[in-house]
């Protein structure tokens, strides 16, 4: 498992770094945020931007880049499908996937599983 | 078990509430806390202890909301994800309970770079949104986020903060709703300059159906002066000062700024609580309690109820 885990993880890591800037989570929440990666936000925030977005739409503590936020929600508009995701409350990080392959946690379930106590209430 | 939130009981009467900020000290005596609490007192609700606002270091909000609880001043406690992880934060918070605080602010946090020590390690473990929820979860359902389960749940009056003017706008309301799904009972925003544009941001909460789920609370600046405006719309991340504020003071001979300033955060008290859905101001004057009590004459804001009402904490509004 252990090779096959790091032969997936050689093919994924490249070709999203590449496309995505992806930090390897091993919980990819993409489809939710638009195609902008959420870690990339300094904060790591992943249920919508922090308050200290500038007026020009860049970043609160890198002044040159564009808000990760504003780029999810401009994207999340042109996505054909997954539009409301990006409503949805995601649950804490699991710091523990870290580096390794969100494909093989998307197949395996690993990458559902909340914390014990994470039970969001109903969306109303 | 200590009284439950007197906001809370308040905001469900339907009372216009005044909450306002108290300047966290650099002092290792309580008396410097009570000193400016003091001056707050019969004037507002309830007060704010800020988290390491700006990502200064000050005295922790914990540490200053329990010392306004034992001088029967009802307190808010802020409390940031930028400088603990979600061990430390649960900690805090029900420590917080057991000490007799009712009210928190949750929130992310002015990043480490905007303060006096920006080479720290951010922790952002969990975010604002997933506090909120872990809040709550404390609060309904008895358990950490971990499961374990708490001997007594705490009585949260669960807030969280919203920025109306910061991209991406569209985005705004529905992040507030965000917040609301996830537990928070009231609201209280990043500092309003631009009524008109605050109205527009309190419609869209209202056809999303928010505003019989959940209080929210504007905050109003005092500027002191034009240079104390000046630095709020340049170093205060994600503040909007529109020009016109600040050539307003800028015109004013200095040893009238202040008052201007008094007249400018009385303007917009005015203005707010005509909006639909504002159910109180939360005042700010920058290191400058006096400014709070004069805004808050000044507005009609005062004499503030002295009868607690009775308020029951839990579950939803």
């Amino acid at each position: 498992m252990r090779v096959i885990e790091r032969l997936v993880v050689a093919v994924e890591k490249p070709l999203k770094e590449a496309v995505w800037d992806c930090r390897m989570c091993g919980q990819c929440i993409l489809h939710s945020t638009g195609l902008s990666c959420p870690m990339r936000c300094p904060k790591n925030l992943r249920n919508g931007p922090c308050g200290g977005v500038r007026a020009n739409g860049n970043c609160e503590v890198y002044p040159d880049q564009r808000c990760v936020w504003v780029e999810a929600w401009e994207g999340s508009r042109r996505l054909p499908v997954f539009k409301d995701h990006i409503e949805h409350l995601q649950k804490p990080v699991d710091w523990q996937l870290q580096g390794t392959s969100s494909w093989i946690n998307l197949a395996s379930g690993r990458d559902g599983v909340a914390p014990k106590g994470w039970e969001p209430h109903a969306s109303s | 078990m200590p009284a439950p939130s007197r906001l809370a009981g308040l905001l469900r009467a339907g009372r216009f509430v005044v909450t306002a900020e108290l300047t966290s000290t650099n002092s290792a005596d309580p008396e410097a806390t009570w000193r400016l609490a003091e001056v707050l007192r019969g004037s507002v609700d309830a007060v704010n202890c800020t988290d390491n606002t700006g990502a200064h270091v000050h005295m922790s909000s914990l540490a200053a909301a329990h010392l306004l609880v034992e001088k029967g001043i009802e307190p808010i406690m802020q409390l940031t994800v930028r400088d603990r992880n979600r061990l430390a934060l649960q900690a805090d918070l029900l420590g917080a309970a057991a000490l007799g605080v009712r009210n928190i602010v949750l929130m992310s946090g002015d990043d480490v770079t905007a303060g006096d020590h920006p080479e720290a390690r951010r922790i952002y473990d969990i975010d604002s949104m997933q506090l909120i929820e872990v809040a709550a979860g404390m609060r309904d359902r008895g358990v950490y986020l971990s499961g374990r389960k708490l001997e007594q749940a705490p009585s949260f009056f669960i807030g969280a903060v919203e920025n109306p003017f910061a991209p991406p706008l569209e985005f705004r309301p529905l992040r507030l709703q965000k917040k609301v799904r996830a537990g928070a009972d009231f609201i209280q925003t990043q500092l309003v300059f631009d009524a008109p544009l605050f109205t527009r941001f309190m419609s869209i909460v209202g056809d999303l159906g928010l505003l019989d789920k959940v209080f929210i609370i504007p905050s109003i600046g005092i500027p002191r002066s034009a240079r104390s405006a000046r630095y709020m719309r340049e170093k205060v991340p994600g503040l909007h000062v529109p020009d016109a504020v600040v050539d307003r003071l800028e015109k004013t001979p200095p040893a009238r700024q202040s008052q201007e300033g008094i007249q400018i955060a009385v303007e917009l008290v005015k203005a707010v609580r005509e909006i639909p859905g504002v159910a109180g101001v939360h005042l700010i004057g920058i290191k400058w309690e006096e400014g709070v009590v004069q805004v808050a004459e000044a507005a009609g804001l005062l004499p503030r109820p002295t009868v607690s009402p009775l308020a029951t904490v839990g579950g939803s509004r």
